[in-house]
């Protein structure tokens, strides 16, 4: 790994050294494709480490699949082809060297759907450490699973009833569950793909706090059909439609005074 | 389609109808939905009465089979006849044959008769021996070789009785038939009732029906399930050792990590096609391969469980295969996303999930394998076989016989009682079919989680 890490610093970051220091992961020119159908075209981004970054856009619009791409979750679709770099701290995550599994160890993800195991809470938490041999003894698994728990704001709900199912929680809390299983690998990326569509607005209350709260140690990338939501937890906020990347902006700016004219018509309602 | 377009004509003012009458159509509709529901009825009514209809005739026939006629004796296991050299030495003992224990038994009954003052008036010893089974004296010898030390001591002994006498008390044997009977005469079974009326002869049940090996085709009291049940329960072990392993491997290979292209679409159709093909082909398959190429005996439960496994496999596969269908994508999402490798994925959270699904596959693919009979006629395991096989692993290439091979043999004979025999088979077939299938429901409740 590190003979790779100082190959691409020292081949292609020489020239972006600037961009590198303030971005955490940076895709080239990603184009997907699933079989015939070119889902993602050329796609250039730069993320900001300890940031919030949303992405936006009316469903279909390659969203969540170039957010699929950042921990090659894509791989495990038969027809899904990835061209062009994706860049992690400036290590290429499609060179035929990188291991994926390694990869989602680094970048977990939370799914649209809280999908807990049907295993205890504490079980769902201590599953990550323990297939990456994070604690050696009983005691460190332990307390993995209770900061991870309390990173995710469930510790207190839940401290007393560990061993029960985490498919018994609320849909609030078993997504919760899911970011505990997710931080508990201590990752450096976390994302996020529609974490609150399931959930009501008390639970996406919940989660969203919880989003702004993890933002000081991790890099999250989420995607969101409400831009409500987008404009309330994020700093940086990108645009993708029909499978482009619109536009990337500080929030503030894409809700108020965006560049694009379809940034401005679909923030406005106009379509999507 | 019509109810659409008629939907969107405005109702005329002067059709104007009450919700209280029905109109033709509804009234059609309503008709042509008891009509279906009535078919449905007819078709389960037919379905249960065919049910009822075979489990009456099976078990009216068969649970008499359960039931036996002994006659007790007290019999004098003479040191003179049995062991001349007088030091029990096993190899001496051994080279009595039944003929030496036939007089024991005589002796024994004679004295039996005479103090209950049955003898006498024309009833010989020799026509009341003739009650008791031929297969009796060697049961009797069988016991003296396992307990050499019973020699010079009186034992009580229950023999069986001979088989007309058996289905006399059943009801098989009449008056009239036995009028007809060369082996055996109205006056025997009179003498019958008596030995009966004074205690001698009992009905019990019938524990060597389940032990004991089978008989030959005049000794039918004799004929018992034991080489057939250790036959069937060595294959099923085989195939469940084999079949279970290589079927979910299979599968979990085809399933999660084989290529999606030509190839695995042809091996898709192959199994879903094997587990059609009729299962005697399965038997020539194992005849060539195992017995004429590979040298395996002919017989022998490991060739039996071999062809079984074969035909076992797609059905399990095919159930594995729909089992992890089952399991939702988004539990193998949430393994990957924490950076579990596929395979961790697949045991860890998939496995489990689909394991009840794959345990009733398994266990259904078993129970067909049970009563499977084609395959095993073609690789000689209907012979008559006599001795126990030993125990495994090396009873797995000793001659044995299979439950429904056994009912198939026995229904083939010339004597009634076999009849019975069979039926009675059957019953135990049905009770380790119907015990399988509980297993299979109650590991699929227990395994059951929800997600």
């Amino acid at each position: 790994m590190n003979s790779i890490s100082t190959m691409i610093t020292t081949t292609t970051s020489t020239t972006k050294a600037a961009t590198m220091s303030e971005s955490k992961i940076s895709a080239r020119n990603v184009q997907v494709f699933y079989g015939e159908k070119h889902a993602l075209r050329d796609v250039n981004i730069e993320i900001r480490p300890r940031s919030v970054t949303a992405f936006i856009g009316p469903s279909g619009c390659g969203k969540s699949t170039f957010l699929r791409c950042l921990n090659r979750m894509n791989d495990t679709i038969a027809s899904c082809r990835v061209e062009g770099s994706i860049g992690i701290d400036g290590e290429n995550i499609y060179d035929p060297k990188v291991d994926p599994v390694q990869l989602r160890a680094k970048v977990g993800m939370v799914f649209q759907k809280p999908n807990p195991f049907p295993k205890s809470i504490y079980e769902n938490v201590a599953y990550g450490p323990r297939i990456h041999g994070l604690a050696r003894k009983k005691s460190d698994l332990d307390d993995i699973v209770a900061s991870a728990l309390q990173k995710a704001g469930l510790w207190n709900e839940v401290k007393d009833r560990l061993q029960e199912s985490g498919t018994g929680l609320s849909g609030g809390q078993q997504q919760r569950l899911c970011i505990a299983r997710a931080v508990a690998v201590s990752p450096e990326i976390i994302l996020m793909d529609e974490p609150c569509s399931a959930l009501d607005p008390i639970a996406t209350a919940k989660v969203e706090e919880l989003i702004h709260e993890l933002r000081s140690n991790y890099t999250i990338v989420i995607v969101t059909h409400s831009m409500q939501q987008a404009a309330r937890v994020s700093q940086r906020t990108a645009m993708f439609h029909l499978g482009l990347l619109v536009e990337e902006n500080d929030t503030d700016k894409m809700f108020t005074n965006p560049d694009d004219q379809r940034t401005q018509d679909y923030i406005m309602g106009r379509f999507g | 389609m019509t109810d659409i377009t008629a939907a969107g004509i405005p109702p005329a003012e002067t059709q104007k109808k009450s919700l209280l009458t029905l109109d033709d159509r509804t009234r059609r509709r309503n008709a042509a939905e008891m009509r279906f529901r009535m078919m449905g009825k007819i078709g389960v009514l037919i379905g249960i009465l065919a049910l009822v209809g075979l489990l009456t005739s099976i078990l009216s026939n068969g649970l008499s089979s359960f039931q036996q006629t002994f006659i007790t004796l007290d019999i004098h296991l003479d040191p003179a006849r049995l062991d001349k050299s007088g030091n029990r030495n096993p190899e001496e003992i051994a080279k009595v044959t039944t003929f030496g224990y036939a007089p024991l038994i005589e002796k024994a009954l004679s004295e039996a008769m005479t103090a209950k003052g049955i003898l006498g008036n024309g009833v010989t010893v020799k026509a009341a021996a003739e009650l008791i089974s031929k297969e009796a004296p060697a049961d009797l010898r069988n016991y003296v070789i396992a307990d050499p030390q019973s020699i010079g001591q009186t034992v009580s002994f229950k023999l069986l009785a001979a088989g007309r006498i058996d289905g006399y008390y059943k009801g098989r044997v009449t008056m009239e038939s036995a009028k007809l009977d060369r082996n055996i005469s109205p006056e025997q079974l009179l003498l019958a009732d008596k030995l009966k009326s004074a205690g001698l002869l009992t009905t019990k049940f019938n524990w060597s029906f389940f032990t004991a090996p089978d008989a030959s085709d005049t000794r039918p009291e004799a004929a018992g399930l034991g080489v057939a049940i250790i036959g069937s329960l060595y294959m099923m072990l085989i195939v469940l050792v084999l079949s279970l392993p290589i079927g979910v491997a299979a599968s979990i290979y085809l399933e999660e990590f084989a290529p999606q292209n030509k190839f695995t679409d042809l091996i898709e159709v192959n199994i879903a096609n094997l587990a059609a093909v009729p299962s005697v082909v399965f038997g020539i398959l194992g005849l060539a391969i195992f017995i004429n190429f590979a040298g395996m005996p002919q017989s022998a439960p490991v060739v039996g469980g071999l062809v079984l496994t074969l035909m076992t496999l797609p059905t399990i596969i095919i159930a594995t295969r729909a089992a992890f269908k089952s399991v939702p994508p988004s539990i193998r999402d949430a393994a990957l996303g924490v950076g579990a490798s596929k395979m961790q994925a697949i045991f860890h959270h998939v496995l489990p999930l689909a394991m009840p699904g794959v345990l009733t596959g398994t266990i259904i693919g078993l129970a067909r394998a049970l009563g499977e009979t084609a395959p095993l006629l073609l690789i000689g395991m209907v012979a008559f076989v006599r001795e126990y096989p030993a125990g495994p692993p090396d009873g797995f290439f000793d001659p044995a016989s299979a439950l429904p091979v056994q009912v198939y043999n026995w229904t083939q004979r010339g004597d009634p009682a076999f009849i019975e025999r069979a039926s009675g088979a059957i019953i135990v077939l049905l009770i380790f079919l119907i015990t399988m299938n509980m297993v299979a429901i109650i590991l699929r409740s227990r395994f059951e989680r929800r997600w």
